[in-house]
C-alpha cells in the first residue's frame, strides 16, 4: 500500500485511498471529477498529461452572491439577447491537460458555447447561454472540475483597461523603417561612380528622410519626453544623451542631403531607434497573472449574506453593509467589517491579520474585527463600522502605501548616464574648438559626429538585456519581480528582516505533540474514525497523523460546531475538541492551539499543535547570516524565542508581539544606515513589506494571496534566497563590464569621430555592431549564472 | 529609366500593406498570448468549437442592437 499516487491529482493517497474504476484516488473530490470526465468523453485529460488535475474545494454557499444580477452585470463582458462572455481568473491552470479541459467545457454542458483559455494570463473566457445557465452555474461547474475561478473585490472595481500595445506598434514602425532604409542606403555604401546611381540618388536620399520621420517622432518620442523631463527637474539622465543623439543623427543627416553634402545617417539612426525600443520590448516582462498591488480588497469577498428585518437572507455587496446591518458569516469566510457577535460559536482565525497564529474563541457580545476568518460554524454579526473604517483598512490609511519606490531610486544606468553626458559634450566641445582653429570648415561636422557616435545605444541596452533576462531565470525557479527595477535594489541589501509565522514556518501546523495519559489502541482507532467524519482543519489535520489503519463503522457521530465532534462505538464514547467541551477546566497556556480529547467522559490529554519551521530553514540563516545583518519580526508572542535562537546566528535581533505598525516603523528606523530586505506573507506585513527596500512575500500558493510587494517567492524555493541575492549582485557586475565593453566601442568610434573622418558606412557598420555584441554578451552571461542556480 | 520610380511605389506600397496588416494583427489582440495557441493546435480533432461563429454571433447581436437604436422603437 506504499506511496500509492492519486490518478486525477498525484497526492499521495495517504493509507485511505478511494478505490473507483480500478483506479486509486486520494479524496472522493478527485475521484468526482474523474467520473464526470469520463462519463463526458472527456477521458482523453489523463492522456495528455499524467495526474494533472487539481483537487476540488468544497463549496456550499461561497457563489450565492453570484445570483445578485448587479453582480453578475458587473463581472460578465457581454449581455446580450441571452448570450453572455466572462473572462475569469483560475489560479489552477498550470499545464496542457487544463488548458484542454477547459476549453471543452461544452462537453460537460450544453449551454457553453465557446470557452477559451489564455495561457500566460491564467484566464479563461467563456460564452454560454444565459437562459438555462447563469454565471453562478458556470463558477460552480468549473469548481466541481477542480478549477475554481477567483472572483475577488479587487476583480470588481477594476476598470476594463485597454491593454497598452504602443510599445509594439513603435518596435513596428521602427523595424520596419530600419529595414527599408538600410536597403535604400546599400548603393551609397559602396560609392560606386556609375551614372544611374548619381541621377537616382536625391530620390533615395528623400525616400530615407520620409522614412525615418515617423521613426524620430513617433517611435522615438518616448526618449525625447523622458529627456525633457529629466532635465526639467535638473536630472541627467540616461535618456538625455540619446535623445540628444537621435536629434543630432536626424538633424545633421538632413543637413546633409538639402545641401548634398552625403547621404546622411539614416540607417543608423532608424537602426539605433529600434535597438533601443527592442531592449525595452525585452525588459518588459510582466507576470500578468499575479497581482502585486494587492491590498485588503482581494482578501474580501464582494458580497456577503445579510439577514434583514424578516429574518431573510439577502446577498448585498460588501460597500453596501451599514452600521447595524446583521450579517451571516459561514465557516471558512472572512469577517469584512469590524462588528459584534450576535449568536454562534465564533472561532477565528486573525492570523492573515495580525501575524498571531493562535485560534481566537470569542462568545456572544464580543467584538470581532474586521479579516479575522471564522473556522466553523455560522455566525451572526451586527455591523459596528463600515468597510473603509474598520481596523484592518486603517493600515492602508499611511502614505507609504502610495510612494512609489522607483522615483525615490536612481538606477545604475541613470547614474552612468550622467557622467556619459558629461564625458561626450566635453570632448565634443574641445574637439570643435581644436578643428575651429586647424580647419573651421571641419569644426561642424565634428562636433556633429562625435554625438552621433558616442550615442549611449550599447549603455542602454545592457541593463534592460541583463535586467530583463535575470528576471526570466529568477521567474523559472519562481522568483517572481514586479519589475527588473527590483533585481538593482536587491543587489544592494544588507539587511534582511523576516516575519516569522507563515514565512519561516509552514502555514500548515505539522508539528502536533500529545501531552496526557496514552490513549489505547481501541481509542486511537475511534477517536481516528470520529475525526474522520469532520471537515474542521484541525480534525483533518489530527486525523493525517493518528497511526491506525482500522477504520470502523460508528455506531454514533455528532459534531457541535465550535466545540467538537463526538463519536460512539460498542458503548464507548470518545470526544475531541475544545476544552471545555471535553470537561477540562480552562488549560494553563490559553495561546496553544489545542484538541482536547476525552475517553468515556474522562479526561485523557491534549493534542497540541505548532508550526514546524521550513525545510532548510537553519542553512538559510547561516548563509545569510555571513553577507548581512538578520532579524525575525513577529507578531506572535515570544513563546519560540528559546527555540529560534537555536536556529539563528548568535547576534540576531529577534522582536515579538509587533503589531503591523510596529513593523512598519522597525524598518523605518534600520533604513537610516541600511538597506533592507523584508520577507513576510500577510497583510499585517503588508505595512513593513512597502517601507522596505525590497519586500518579499512569501507564499505556499502564488495564485491565492499575497500582500503588496515587490516580489513574490514560492515557498518552496525559500531556501534559494541567498542565490537570488548573489545573482542580483552578480547582474549589476555584467552590466559594469558591458558598460566597460561599451566604452571600448565608442573609443574606437571617437577616433574616427574627432579626426573628422566618420563616415555613414563607419557608423553603419559600428552602431549595430556594439548593441548586438552587448545584448549577446549580457544574454550569454546570465544565462550562465542562471545555470548555476540549479 | 524612370521606371524606376514605378518600381519604387510598388515596392514601397507592398511594403506598407505588410506594415498595415502587422498593425491590425496586433490591434486585434492576435499576439496577446503567444503560448495557448501553440499547445491548442497539438490537441488531436477534438471538439473545440469554432471561435469565429460566436465571435460573429456577438457582433450581430451588437449590430441589431445598433440598428434598432438607429431606428429607435423596437426595444430589446
Amino acid at each position: 500500500m506504499a506511496n500509492m499516487r492519486c490518478y486525477h491529482c498525484g497526492d499521495d493517497c495517504n493509507r485511505t485511498p478511494v478505490l473507483f474504476d480500478e483506479k486509486e484516488f486520494c479524496c472522493n473530490g478527485c475521484k468526482t471529477v474523474y467520473e464526470i470526465f469520463t462519463s463526458n468523453g472527456l477521458s482523453n485529460f489523463y492522456d495528455i498529461e499524467a495526474r494533472a488535475g487539481t483537487t476540488p474545494n468544497e463549496i456550499q454557499y461561497k457563489y450565492d452572491f453570484l445570483d445578485n444580477q448587479d453582480i453578475v452585470e458587473k463581472l460578465v463582458e457581454f449581455n446580450e439577447e441571452g448570450v453572455q462572455v466572462v473572462n475569469l481568473s483560475i489560479p489552477s491552470i498550470h499545464c496542457s491537460s487544463c488548458i484542454w479541459v477547459l476549453e471543452n467545457l461544452n462537453r460537460l454542458h450544453s449551454a457553453i458555447s465557446n470557452s477559451q483559455v489564455d495561457f500566460p494570463k491564467k484566464t479563461i473566457r467563456v460564452t454560454y447561454k444565459s437562459q438555462d445557465f447563469s454565471l453562478k452555474a458556470l463558477v460552480l461547474l468549473l469548481s466541481a472540475i477542480g478549477y475554481e475561478p477567483y472572483i475577488s473585490l479587487e476583480e470588481y472595481t477594476r476598470k476594463n483597461t485597454k491593454v497598452d500595445r504602443s510599445l509594439i506598434y513603435k518596435l513596428g514602425v521602427a523595424g520596419f523603417a530600419f529595414g527599408n532604409v538600410m536597403l535604400f542606403s546599400f548603393p551609397e555604401y559602396f560609392e560606386v561612380e556609375e551614372f544611374w546611381l548619381d541621377q537616382y540618388k536625391p530620390v533615395f536620399r528623400w525616400l530615407m528622410f520620409a522614412f525615418s520621420l515617423p521613426v524620430v517622432f513617433y517611435a522615438g518620442q518616448d526618449y525625447f519626453i523622458s529627456a525633457y523631463k529629466g532635465l526639467r527637474s535638473k536630472v541627467l539622465n540616461i535618456d538625455v544623451p540619446i535623445a540628444l543623439g537621435i536629434l543630432t543623427l536626424f538633424l545633421r543627416s538632413t543637413v546633409d542631403i538639402i545641401f548634398d553634402l552625403g547621404s546622411g545617417f539614416f540607417d543608423s539612426l532608424t537602426g539605433l531607434v529600434f535597438f533601443l525600443l527592442l531592449g525595452k520590448f525585452f525588459q518588459q516582462k510582466t507576470y500578468s497573472f499575479l497581482s502585486f498591488e494587492r491590498d485588503y480588497k482581494s482578501y474580501f469577498p464582494i458580497a456577503v449574506t445579510r439577514l434583514n428585518a424578516n429574518g431573510e437572507e439577502e446577498n448585498i455587496q460588501i460597500y453596501k453593509i451599514k452600521t447595524g446591518d446583521r450579517l451571516l458569516i459561514r465557516s471558512m469566510e472572512i469577517i469584512p467589517v469590524d462588528s459584534i457577535l450576535i449568536k454562534g460559536n465564533a472561532e477565528i482565525d486573525y492570523s492573515f491579520v495580525t501575524g498571531e497564529s493562535n485560534v481566537v474563541f470569542k462568545a456572544s457580545g464580543e467584538k470581532l474585527f474586521a479579516g479575522g476568518k471564522q473556522l466553523s460554524g455560522v455566525l451572526e454579526i451586527e455591523v459596528v463600522r463600515s468597510v473603509s473604517q474598520s481596523y484592518l483598512t486603517q493600515l492602508w490609511g499611511n502614505s507609504i502605501f502610495s510612494k512609489d519606490k522607483i522615483t525615490t531610486f536612481q538606477t545604475l544606468t541613470d547614474s552612468i548616464g550622467k557622467r556619459f553626458t558629461i564625458g561626450v559634450l566635453s570632448v565634443a566641445i574641445l574637439a570643435t574648438v581644436f578643428w575651429l582653429f586647424y580647419m573651421p570648415s571641419m569644426a561642424l561636422n565634428v562636433f556633429t559626429a562625435v554625438l552621433i557616435i558616442a550615442c549611449p545605444c550599447a549603455i542602454a541596452l545592457a541593463a534592460p538585456f541583463t535586467l530583463g533576462n535575470m528576471l526570466r531565470i529568477y521567474g523559472k525557479h519562481k522568483f517572481y519581480l514586479k519589475n527588473t527595477n527590483v533585481i538593482e535594489r536587491l543587489s544592494k541589501i544588507d539587511t534582511a528582516i523576516f516575519d516569522k509565522t507563515g514565512t519561516i514556518t509552514t502555514t500548515a501546523k505539522d508539528a502536533i505533540l500529545y501531552e496526557g495519559i496514552e490513549l489505547t489502541e481501541e481509542e486511537i482507532t475511534l477517536l481516528k474514525t470520529t475525526l474522520r467524519a469532520s471537515n474542521h482543519p484541525l480534525s483533518r489535520s489530527l486525523y493525517e497523523i493518528l497511526k491506525s489503519n482500522a477504520i470502523t463503522t460508528l455506531d454514533e457521530f455528532q459534531e457541535h460546531t465550535g466545540k467538537g465532534v463526538e463519536g460512539k462505538l460498542n458503548k464507548h464514547t470518545i470526544k475531541a475538541g475544545s476544552a471545555s467541551y471535553v470537561g477540562e477546566s480552562m488549560p494553563k497556556l490559553v495561546s496553544d492551539t489545542a484538541v482536547y480529547i476525552s475517553s468515556d467522559e474522562d479526561f485523557k490529554g491534549r493534542f497540541v499543535f505548532k508550526n514546524k519551521y521550513r525545510d532548510g530553514v537553519e542553512d538559510l540563516f547561516a548563509t545569510l547570516g555571513k553577507t548581512m545583518n538578520i532579524g525575525i519580526l513577529s507578531g506572535d508572542n515570544d513563546g519560540e524565542r528559546k527555540q529560534l535562537q537555536g536556529i539563528l546566528p548568535a547576534k540576531t535581533n529577534l522582536l515579538f508581539n509587533q503589531k503591523p505598525k510596529d513593523k512598519l516603523d522597525y524598518i523605518k528606523h534600520l533604513q537610516k544606515d541600511h538597506s533592507v530586505l523584508m520577507v513576510g506573507d500577510g497583510l499585517n506585513d503588508a505595512g513593513a513589506l512597502a517601507q522596505s527596500n525590497v519586500g518579499v512575500s512569501i507564499s505556499e500558493d502564488i495564485n491565492v494571496f499575497s500582500p503588496a510587494c515587490d516580489a513574490i517567492l514560492d515557498a518552496s524555493n525559500l531556501t534559494k534566497l541567498p542565490a537570488f541575492l548573489k545573482l542580483s549582485r552578480k547582474s549589476i557586475q555584467i552590466i559594469k563590464l558591458s558598460f566597460l565593453l561599451s566604452l571600448c566601442y565608442n573609443v574606437i568610434g571617437l577616433y574616427f569621430a574627432v579626426t573628422g573622418q566618420l563616415e555613414p558606412v563607419v557608423a553603419a557598420i559600428l552602431m549595430p555592431l556594439s548593441s548586438i555584441s552587448i545584448v549577446i554578451f549580457t544574454t550569454l552571461c546570465t544565462n550562465f549564472l542562471g545555470r548555476k542556480l540549479k | 529609366m524612370s521606371v524606376i520610380y514605378v518600381l519604387l511605389a510598388i515596392s514601397i506600397s507592398v511594403a506598407l500593406v505588410f506594415f498595415v496588416a502587422f498593425v491590425f494583427s496586433v490591434k486585434s489582440g492576435q499576439y496577446d498570448d503567444a503560448y495557448t495557441p501553440s499547445v491548442r493546435m497539438l490537441f488531436e480533432d477534438e471538439l473545440v468549437g469554432d471561435l469565429e461563429e460566436n465571435e460573429a454571433e456577438i457582433i450581430e447581436i451588437k449590430q441589431s442592437k445598433e440598428q434598432t437604436n438607429i431606428y429607435g422603437n423596437t426595444t430589446i
